[in-house]
């Protein structure tokens, strides 16, 4: 018999719990989700425009908020903690009520990388260093003192990603794609700029990501060199001084910017993982929730009733995440169609 | 007898003659250098690479690729100042390694 009254909390209210709660309600079950922001959309309500077709995220977002605005939304709402019960989770929230629940999916997402970690980028030091996020809100707001009218434009790939002494051995997939993005985006805006993109190894993995790339080289005259910045000194007029080696031509290569853009990467929401413990789900060596089986099973944790979609398993391009998104919500239709 | 010509040797690199012995007790030594991206953040940073060539990206490919004498060129140009270490995204000991790399003749023989 199938159980459809079950109460299912959705943690994360971005695209993943979105879609996730969407198709949720198509299969007649009634989720809530929790969401710590004073709004739904996450990280992508945040962005401008979207790679690989600069579509506008709101063309995205909004029909999905559309969608899920008579679903049960607890907004500005953390979770202090979860209590794992024979078949049910217990969630005790910020403003001191209970939700028991009979499934758990974690759509919690992602951290961006704080790149102020890396001291020898100067991000919050010198003055011209920004990051994908900084640049992303002066696309949306236009307002951002450090940007000017720049001639010279830097871009740093994988800041804070691939690097064990940051803690993060993991790629974080989508900053090549968005450095190209954004650097064709400033190129538009600046078309007197001379635009460098430093990258370790380029990951165009994805639809329409390597024609991105040719038009970035071919019809913008951006600069690819391979090297990783090794450090960023400040000129005395206040620009800043890139070092790096040209790895291609095996030469140390500097150039004077009059903006750097930091490529943060990927990394697992803490609160996440947080969650994660306290009921006994496993938490991978690269800080990412485990799924039950990274090829067939991703979707799914190793405990009955806890369910993942999107970037809290790892960094994941807007299509991957709903595709999880849709994909964990049958997961959770299976779980309570199946006699147990 | 002078043809007015000469015959230089071939540049290219013959994978099948590449004697690894030096690189192979490297990485016995010091395992992590198997791990090297290639990224030239030690070169980048490097004191000594812009007068003398040196660089480790370069060192670490070049013992495989049998480009001995290269090698130990760069590596008498090392001051041993750690600046590579302290920029390796993988968090190579490099100041260790170039070390440790001195002390291997070219038949990967530990000699000092």
């Amino acid at each position: 018999m199938v159980n459809r009254q079950p109460v299912i909390a959705i943690i994360g209210a971005g695209i993943a719990g979105l879609e996730a709660a969407r198709q949720l309600v198509a299969l007649g079950y009634k989720p809530v989700l929790v969401e710590k922001a004073p709004a739904v959309g996450g990280h992508v309500a945040e962005w401008n425009r979207l790679f690989p077709d600069m579509s506008p995220a709101a063309d995205l977002l909004d029909p999905l908020v559309a969608q899920t605005s008579g679903i049960k939304t607890l907004l500005n709402t953390e979770i202090s903690s979860i209590n794992r019960l024979k078949d049910e989770y217990n969630l005790v929230l910020s403003d001191g009520s209970s939700l028991l629940c009979q499934a758990v999916l974690f759509s919690t997402g992602f951290h961006l990388f704080d790149a102020s970690k890396k001291e020898e980028y100067g991000y919050g030091i010198y003055d011209r260093v920004i990051t994908n996020r900084d640049l992303e809100q002066w696309f949306n707001t236009r307002h951002d003192d450090r940007i000017g009218h720049p001639k010279a434009v830097g871009f740093v790939h994988c800041v804070g990603s691939r690097d064990v002494k940051a803690g993060n051995t993991q790629c974080s997939k989508v900053c090549c794609i968005t450095a190209i993005k954004q650097a064709i985006e400033l190129t538009e805006e600046f078309p007197d700029a001379e635009v460098y993109c430093f990258y370790m190894d380029l990951r165009l993995f994805g639809k329409k990501y390597e024609d991105y790339y040719i038009r970035a080289q071919r019809d913008y005259g951006i600069h690819f060199i391979r090297g990783r910045v090794s450090e960023v000194g400040e000129a005395i007029d206040g620009r800043v001084v890139v070092k790096a080696e040209d790895t291609l031509s095996g030469k140390p290569v500097k150039v004077t910017l009059d903006l750097l853009v930091l490529m943060a990467g990927i990394v697992c929401n803490p609160d996440a993982q947080y969650y994660a413990r306290e009921i006994g789900v496993s938490v991978d060596d690269d800080g990412f929730l485990k799924s039950r089986d990274n090829l067939g099973a991703i979707t799914e944790s190793s405990r009955p009733g806890v369910f993942f979609a999107g970037a809290c398993t790892g960094a994941k391009t807007i299509p991957e995440t709903l595709a999880e998104a849709r994909s964990a919500a049958l997961a959770i239709h299976r779980y309570f169609s199946n006699p147990r | 007898m002078d043809f007015g010509f000469k015959l230089s040797p071939s540049s290219a690199v013959n994978l099948d003659t590449v004697d690894l012995a030096r690189f192979d007790k490297l990485t016995s030594l010091v395992p992590d250098a198997l791990t090297c991206i290639g990224c030239g953040s030690c070169s980048a940073t490097c004191t000594a690479a812009p007068w003398s060539g040196m660089s480790v990206r370069k060192v670490l490919l070049g013992l495989q690729r049998g480009r001995d004498e290269e090698v130990d060129k760069m590596l008498s140009a090392c001051m041993l100042c750690g600046k590579c270490t302290m920029v390796c995204p993988r968090g190579i000991n490099t100041r260790h390694l170039i070390l440790t790399l001195c002390r291997l003749n070219q038949k990967g023989e530990v000699v000092r």
